[in-house]
């Protein structure tokens, strides 16, 4: 693991006695893209803006490189961020809003004429110097943001729901743009967003957030495939959550109906939650599967059907290659590795949160 | 700046407005008719006005300018702000910028012109003229009032309205005019202000016998204000505190909830 | 909307208001000011700007309305910002702050600093009860300047705090965050971002200021006389409107000026006044 470069702390803030963050511990390393994930309102933006120095947490602290910098005011730390809608400086072209940091730290003419113009080539914008920002389209102004930003060489860029306002297409090749700058630059990103899509593009480490705690820290493929909780499975992608008995260690019970799994640890008749995705749920003939059902909706996404099946009095959300008309009687078949076992949401809260997004 | 720096700092802005408000008020219970005298506390002046006709009168002037001028503003106004969505965006502001002059003008420039076009036209000079000359100045201020309204306006509602049947009138009068309706109170309200406040388009537009409040000050400045006066108007403001402060108090409530 | 037809239909009142009342009475000004008694053409009434007393006038009316919009600037701006900085909108706090005083006649509330700014006045005995030497500020152009700024300061403080209200939060943490303290966030970011609310706010204050006549009336004494006493005595007193007219058209030169600064820089109408 590469070296340890910022470390959250404990931190806590509240807003008009509401808790934002809640002791939050979270450790970012050099060269890591991080996303904070999660609802609005989950302490992800708080987070990013205590990172930045733009909200003091109420306790705790922020060290940056072994240094405490908590009560450092913006302009003196060594990180940059991109703002949501851009916050461009509308009055200034885009070279003299590129040159704004530089001009600050008294850097000579010459270097700051070549960083516009290497910073103008890594966004794609070669030439668009002595325009003003209100003349270009959103996804434009975005790599503007992005370009004032880096070329003050930051060590970390913290981005701010930097592609909300773009539309799905333009979002989509941003997203492999900013996967490009951050290799061709070589430093951590830490960006927030409540798109799981984007999460699970970009990221090496996504910390999924819920009313100011972490829910799970992860890889993308570890969220995706081994949530730990109803909140973080639900909220990635779609999925069967059905509640279950854990009979003993590898043997589960759903809807009264024994699932070999390959969980362990969890004690014998526990009540817990499963978590099967869509596309792990296999249709076989009724004889071969483990129950049976009949399918009840029908819809073609294009890549495979969306089928939903009516089995031990649940309704399965099921992905599939091969079409199952409405009516058809099925056996469903899980592979015990795909049965990823959950405890129980501690919190009635959490759950209810759960439920609503 | 700390916080108590920036609320001494208001606290000061709002003292040096508010400061010949309160002067005025202590020298409506000084039984001395001198300005720079306290002369003891007294009720007199207040018995004293209602029994002055002239201040009456001019009361009465003023309030019955103010109203008609904004009411009639407030009409003019508006159906302008709706005519104006759908011209073309030359005439409209063309129409705009004519707008701005009353209010961009100087009061003393309007105020002669007008007396001039009276003149010119053989109008008599009276409670007309200078009603004519208010809705003049006051239309500006509904227009601005009812104008950024109308552009937050979602054409989609009226469009919503005439697909689920309502004619023309149903749905200009049940959607868009309950949209405008903060806009259109606050410009009568501004217009209301703006009549009762005025001065010097006033003086070059009354006739001579004719008086408002504010003309009726300005004759007394050389003789010296009577008292009364300042009775009177420490009974308008603190009508006019007292009802703000319970419209602005009670939707605040509501907010906390 | 559809019926667009009906709709020109109903600028017609406005449109006819506007004419009679705003453009033809324009118009007099400019034929009585360029006519003489006989109504032949002349210059002289604009020409007689330039004799010993009216150029004085205006000399002073300059003076004084700059000094005038330069305190209310002053004055102002530090207020719009810690209105705009707080949170939520504050904007029907400062319209009530500011109009309410209105329901008090100008003249009366002019007046009340007369008994506060007097030899033997409030202030004064204020002052001597302190043991601070007395202020002798009344009948000079400083008293008529206060007036001014007393009277027309809500014109400058609604617009700036319009225009500064309208700055996004994050511009400015942009600015921190490229490495700007506060001063140079204000200098390079806060202040030109302002600049349509700073016009408007010139404009509202220097026309009425520089063309008042009842201000200087009451807080500067019988000597000191602007150019709106002057228009005011030649229409009232003197009854010579041509002569008043002329002199108008000179104002107006002025107000001309104001109107193009504040149409070349607030174009959306981002400082505007309501």
């Amino acid at each position: 693991m590469p070296k340890e470069l910022i470390h959250l702390n404990n931190l806590s803030k509240s807003f008009d006695g509401q808790m934002v963050l809640d002791e939050l511990n979270l450790k970012i390393h050099e060269n890591e893209f991080v996303t904070l994930l999660g609802p609005s309102g989950c302490g992800k933006t708080t987070t990013l803006r205590i990172l930045g120095g733009f909200a003091v947490p109420d306790a705790g602290q922020v060290i940056f490189d072994g240094k405490d910098i908590t009560h450092v005011p913006p302009n003196l730390r060594p990180l940059n961020t991109v703002f949501q809608k851009y916050a461009l400086f509308t009055h200034m072209t885009i070279a003299e809003n590129i040159a704004f940091g530089l001009k600050i730290k008294k850097k000579s003419k010459a270097y700051i004429q070549d960083k516009i113009k290497y910073a103008l080539k890594l966004v794609n914008l070669e030439g668009y110097g002595n325009r003003m920002p209100d003349s270009l389209s959103g996804g434009q102004q975005q790599r503007i943001a992005i370009a004032r930003a880096i070329v003050n060489e930051p060590k970390v860029l913290l981005l701010d729901e930097p592609l909300g306002a773009l539309d799905l297409k333009l979002r989509q090749e941003m997203q492999y743009e900013l996967i490009r700058m951050k290799n061709e630059l070589g430093i951590t990103f830490v960006y927030v967003t409540h798109d799981q899509e984007e999460a699970l593009t970009m990221s090496d480490t996504i910390v999924v957030m819920n009313q100011g705690y972490i829910q799970q820290i992860g890889s993308p493929e570890s969220i995706y495939n081994e949530p730990e909780n109803a909140f973080v499975a639900d909220f990635i992608g779609d999925s069967n959550i059905i509640p279950a008995t854990m009979v003993e260690d590898k043997l589960v019970s759903i809807l009264g109906f024994r699932f070999p799994c390959v969980d362990t640890g969890f004690g014998r008749n526990r009540p817990v939650d499963v978590v099967i995705r869509p596309e792990d749920v296999e249709l076989v003939a009724p004889s071969e599967g483990t129950l049976q059902g009949v399918v009840s909706h029908l819809i073609f996404k294009g890549v495979h059907y969306e089928m939903e099946v009516m089995a031990g009095g649940f309704e399965w959300l099921v992905h599939s290659t091969v079409l199952h008309p409405v009516g058809e009687e099925v056996g469903i078949r899980v592979d015990p590795f795909n049965i990823q076992i959950m405890n129980k949401p501690e919190s009635e809260d959490e759950e209810a949160v759960a439920i609503d997004i | 700046m700390t916080n108590a720096l920036k609320k001494i700092y208001i606290g000061l802005i709002i003292f040096f407005l508010y400061a010949p408000i309160g002067t005025l008020m202590v020298l409506s219970f000084n039984a001395s008719k001198a300005r720079t005298k306290w002369g003891g506390f007294t009720f007199k002046w207040y018995a004293a006005l209602f029994e002055n006709e002239e201040i009456l009168s001019a009361l009465f002037n003023t309030m019955l300018i103010a109203l008609l001028s904004a009411l009639a503003a407030t009409l003019i106004g508006t159906v302008a702000c709706i005519a104006m969505t759908g011209m073309k965006r030359r005439t409209k502001s063309i129409m705009m910028g004519i707008t701005n002059i009353p209010m961009l003008n100087a009061e003393i420039v309007t105020g002669i012109s007008l007396m001039l076009l009276y003149i010119s036209l053989g109008i008599k000079f009276g409670i007309g003229t200078i009603l004519l000359s208010h809705i003049t100045f006051n239309i500006p201020y509904v227009i601005l009032s009812v104008m950024p309204r109308m552009k937050q306006l979602n054409p989609s509602t009226y469009e919503a309205a005439l697909d689920l049947g309502a004619s023309h009138t149903t749905a200009f009068f049940k959607v868009v005019l309950p949209d405008l309706t903060p806009g259109i109170l606050s410009g009568f309200l501004m217009a209301f202000t703006m009549s009762l406040d005025d001065f010097i388009i006033t003086h070059f537009t009354k006739g001579i016998g004719v008086d408002t409040l504010s003309t009726k000050i300005y004759t007394e400045v050389k003789k010296g204000i009577k008292p009364e006066m300042y009775a009177l108007s420490t009974i308008i403001f603190v009508t006019v505190l007292a009802l703000l402060l319970l419209v602005n108090l009670s939707p605040e409530k509501k907010e906390q909830k | 909307m559809t019926s667009n037809n009906k709709k020109k239909w109903l600028s017609a009142p406005y449109a006819l208001w506007s004419a009679v009342f705003i453009i033809i009475p324009l118009c007099m000004i400019f034929y009585y000011g360029l006519t003489d008694k006989t109504g032949a053409f002349t210059l002289d009434n604009i020409v007689a700007i330039t004799t010993v007393g009216h150029a004085k006038a205006l000399r002073l009316s300059i003076l004084l309305s700059l000094a005038c919009t330069l305190v209310c600037f002053l004055l102002a701006y530090p207020l719009a910002m810690i209105l705009a900085n707080k949170k939520g909108n504050k904007h029907q706090f400062i319209i009530l702050v500011f109009i309410l005083p209105m329901w008090m006649n100008f003249l009366l509330r002019t007046l009340a600093w007369q008994t506060l700014l007097e030899k033997n006045g409030v202030i004064n005995n204020v002052l001597t009860f302190l043991g601070i030497p007395n202020i002798k500020i009344i009948n000079t152009p400083a008293a008529i300047v206060l007036g001014m700024v007393y009277n027309f300061l809500p014109f400058m403080v609604l617009p700036l705090y319009n225009a500064l209200s309208k700055i996004d939060e994050n511009v400015i943490n942009a600015a921190r965050d490229l490495g700007a303290g506060a001063v140079y966030t204000f200098i390079r970011i806060t202040l030109p971002l302002s600049v349509p609310g700073i016009i408007s706010g010139i404009t509202m204050v220097f026309v009425p200021a520089l063309t008042t006549f009842v201000i200087s009336a009451l807080l500067g004494g019988s000597k000191l006389l602007l150019i709106g006493d002057v228009i005011e005595q030649e229409f009232t007193r003197a009854s010579n409107w041509h002569l008043g007219s002329g002199l108008s058209i000179v104002l107006m030169v002025f107000i001309l000026f104001n109107m193009i600064l504040s149409a070349v820089f607030d174009k959306d109408g981002e400082g505007s006044m309501l």
